[in-house]
């Protein structure tokens, strides 16, 4: 079974008189542990798949299948409680709560899930630790440098050990030596089992992938799995 | 999301945003201190005027010479001429009625007062020893007027504290003879000092007996009768039988004014219950300017944190978390405004009671409920509705607002 599912998805977005297809007819099957780079010119509807795929957003048709489970039916709150177990976001500009520190931050998605303080302190230690932050817990974003963010940003979305990462562009804001870093971070997640779907301009990084999706016009224009 | 945790949340969003926090604390806290204030001022008005009435006496039937239109309160009364006058037997007859505990009549004129050279202006009372009951007089030294038969007029005079001060300085007063008028009168008392009150003021009157009044203004006609009514039920059934005996004693003509306090009282106070009222609109006035302020503040909040809401969204908060988060945080920052306002508005009153110590300048019970039910009410009003809509916003567009 696979992970993903989307047929028939479009995705439309109304601009006055004019109506922008940022998603059009989409089908697509992503199978669990997968590593997956969506890449196309800006505006092809990179990110607007993302949302899709992480509940951020609703199709105008189309279904989607997440575990075999029809998600874009849920309620509001389902979804949410979905994106809390299933899912971990990065994105380009990492996204953190500026007055909470970096521990507080990756223990977010926890404390909104009603998560007890003691295992919270647990796994953020061990997140911590993991991401090369042990004495930067106490800092607040503003406090620290943009890669050492955006592993902020990582041991957030892997702290409910979630099935699907979602990044988008996650390394758009980095220099090329700490885009590497948080890469390697992002593929070792992958190794233990972790779905990747990463969003990236980047031809180099997107090879690295082990299947590149090529979009254009909000239309699958290419899939590596597909042409062999 | 766990409840410790939520006010955890909401805290550290508070002191996140200090300038946004004590801003609208402040709005709050000054709305809520500007009712306090103004009411404790309106009612401390109402209630001096209040006090000032009934420290006159109390269950008190006051006859005036002379018919007046309307039966109520009118100061002309006092200084219409009269068709018939009252006399002390009109007084003496009025202790017959049932409902009537005391009696004083009561004649007024001024007089020269001497002593061993000194010499002063003074106001004379004649009136007899029930007088003192009646008007809760309190004597310093000695004795009121002595009970006696009301035509007799012994040579006695109590006499006021300052009085007292300017004729005799620190030498004792009680036994001396003094002069009033052409007669030579014992002094037997001296009453305690009040200060200005909003009746005369005791502390310049001279008291003598009725009829010895009468014979220095060579006059036999009374200024007033004062009465008091057994209790305060009984009044208005006192005022009809004296009334009523009057009546008799006139050949059947209505010619005199029967007040009661009551009536004074109650006029008083519906005037300055008004006067409360309109204090107090001032004050909800300042409260809904306050409210309007959170209001902006918090919608500025908000859409502040627009961005941030859709992060918690994506993190997977459900709107019930977000919900509660923002109400937890408006929660606060109003009961901190409303509680400083009322630690401000205590403040400010007990500075005006320092400063005017007989104005009981305290804000009354219903004030401090409805300004700080208010100012909670309206903080927690608009502190969640914009954090209601944030809530039912799409993840997406929320996101895109970071
Ligand atoms: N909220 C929106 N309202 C209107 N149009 C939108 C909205 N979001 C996306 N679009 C349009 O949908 C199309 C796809 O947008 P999308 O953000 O998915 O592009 P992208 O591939 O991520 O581009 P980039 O590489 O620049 O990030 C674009 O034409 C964009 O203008
Ligand atoms: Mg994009």
């Amino acid at each position: 079974m696979a992970l993903i599912e989307l047929k028939g998805i479009a995705r439309t977005f109304q601009l006055g008189d004019t109506t922008v297809n940022a998603l059009a007819d989409l089908n697509l099957q992503i199978d669990a542990g997968e590593y997956v780079a969506v890449m196309g010119p800006s505006g092809s509807g990179k990110s607007t798949l993302l949302n899709l795929l992480g509940l951020l957003d609703r199709p105008n048709a189309g279904s989607y299948l997440l575990e075999g489970r029809d998600v874009t039916t849920l309620s509001p709150d389902e979804q949410a409680k979905v994106r809390s177990t299933r899912i971990g976001f990065v994105f380009q500009s990492f996204h953190l709560v500026p007055r909470l520190s970096a521990a507080e931050n990756i223990a977010l998605p926890m404390t909104l899930a009603g998560i007890p303080a003691a295992e919270r302190g647990r796994r953020v230690a061990q997140a911590l630790k993991d991401f090369g932050l042990e004495n930067r817990a106490d800092h607040r974003p503003d406090q620290l440098s943009g890669g050492q963010r955006q592993r902020v940003a990582i041991a957030r979305a892997t702290i409910m050990q979630p099935a699907l990462i979602l990044a988008d562009e996650p390394t758009g804001n980095l220099d090329r030596h700490t885009g590497e870093e948080v890469v390697r971070l992002l593929e070792a997640l992958n190794g233990r089992g972790v779905t990747l779907v990463v969003v990236t301009h980047d031809q180099t990084l997107g090879a690295r992938a082990h299947r590149q999706l090529m979009m254009e016009d909000g239309r699958l224009q290419h899939d590596s799995a597909l042409s062999g | 999301m766990r409840l410790p945790d939520i006010l955890r949340f909401a805290r550290d969003a508070a002191t996140g945003y200090p300038m946004r926090t004590s801003l609208s604390v402040l709005a709050m806290s000054i709305g809520v201190a500007a009712v306090v204030i103004l009411t404790a001022l309106g009612d401390g008005a109402r209630r001096y005027v209040v006090g000032q009435f009934s420290s006159l006496g109390t269950n008190l039937v006051i006859v005036l010479p002379g018919r007046s239109g309307t039966g109520g309160f009118n100061p002309a009364n006092a200084i219409t001429s009269t068709p018939r006058d009252l006399t002390i037997d009109d007084a003496a007859a009025l202790l017959r009625a049932p409902g009537v505990r005391r009696v004083a009549p009561l004649a007024v004129g001024t007089s020269e007062i001497s002593v061993a050279g000194r010499l002063r202006e003074v106001m004379v009372a004649g009136t007899t020893a029930s007088y003192f009951p009646i008007r809760n007089f309190e004597l310093g030294q000695g004795s009121a007027l002595p009970e006696e038969d009301w035509g007799r007029g012994s040579s006695v005079a109590v006499i006021g504290n300052k009085i007292r001060e300017e004729l005799f300085g620190s030498a004792p007063a009680i036994g001396q003879l003094v002069r009033v008028g052409d007669r030579r009168l014992r002094v037997v008392g001296v009453l305690k000092p009040v200060g200005q009150g909003l009746g005369m003021n005791t502390d310049e009157l001279v008291i003598v007996p009725v009829s010895l009044a009468q014979a220095l203004f060579n006059s036999n006609t009374l200024f007033r009768i004062l009465i008091e009514s057994k209790s305060r039920e009984a009044i208005p059934e006192s005022r009809d039988q004296v009334m009523e005996i009057l009546k008799q004693g006139h050949r059947g003509e209505e010619d005199v004014t029967v007040i009661t306090q009551d009536a004074v009282l109650a006029t008083f106070d519906k005037l300055l219950g008004a006067l409360t009222l309109a204090v107090a609109g001032i004050a909800a006035i300042s409260l809904a300017v306050a409210g309007i302020l959170v209001m902006n503040v918090m919608l500025v909040a908000v859409t502040q944190r627009t961005g941030e809401i859709g992060l918690l969204k994506a993190l997977g908060a459900t709107s019930n978390t977000i919900r509660l988060a923002f109400l937890a945080e408006a929660a606060m920052l109003s009961s901190l405004g409303a509680l400083l306002g009322y630690l401000l508005g205590e403040a400010g009153a007990f500075a005006l009671r320092q400063a005017f110590p007989v104005f009981p300048a305290y804000p009354p019970d219903w004030a401090v409920i409805a300004g700080l039910g208010t100012a909670l009410g309206t903080g927690l009003l608009f502190g969640v509705m914009p954090a209601r809509r944030a809530a039912q916003m799409d993840p997406v567009q929320a996101l895109m607002k970071h």
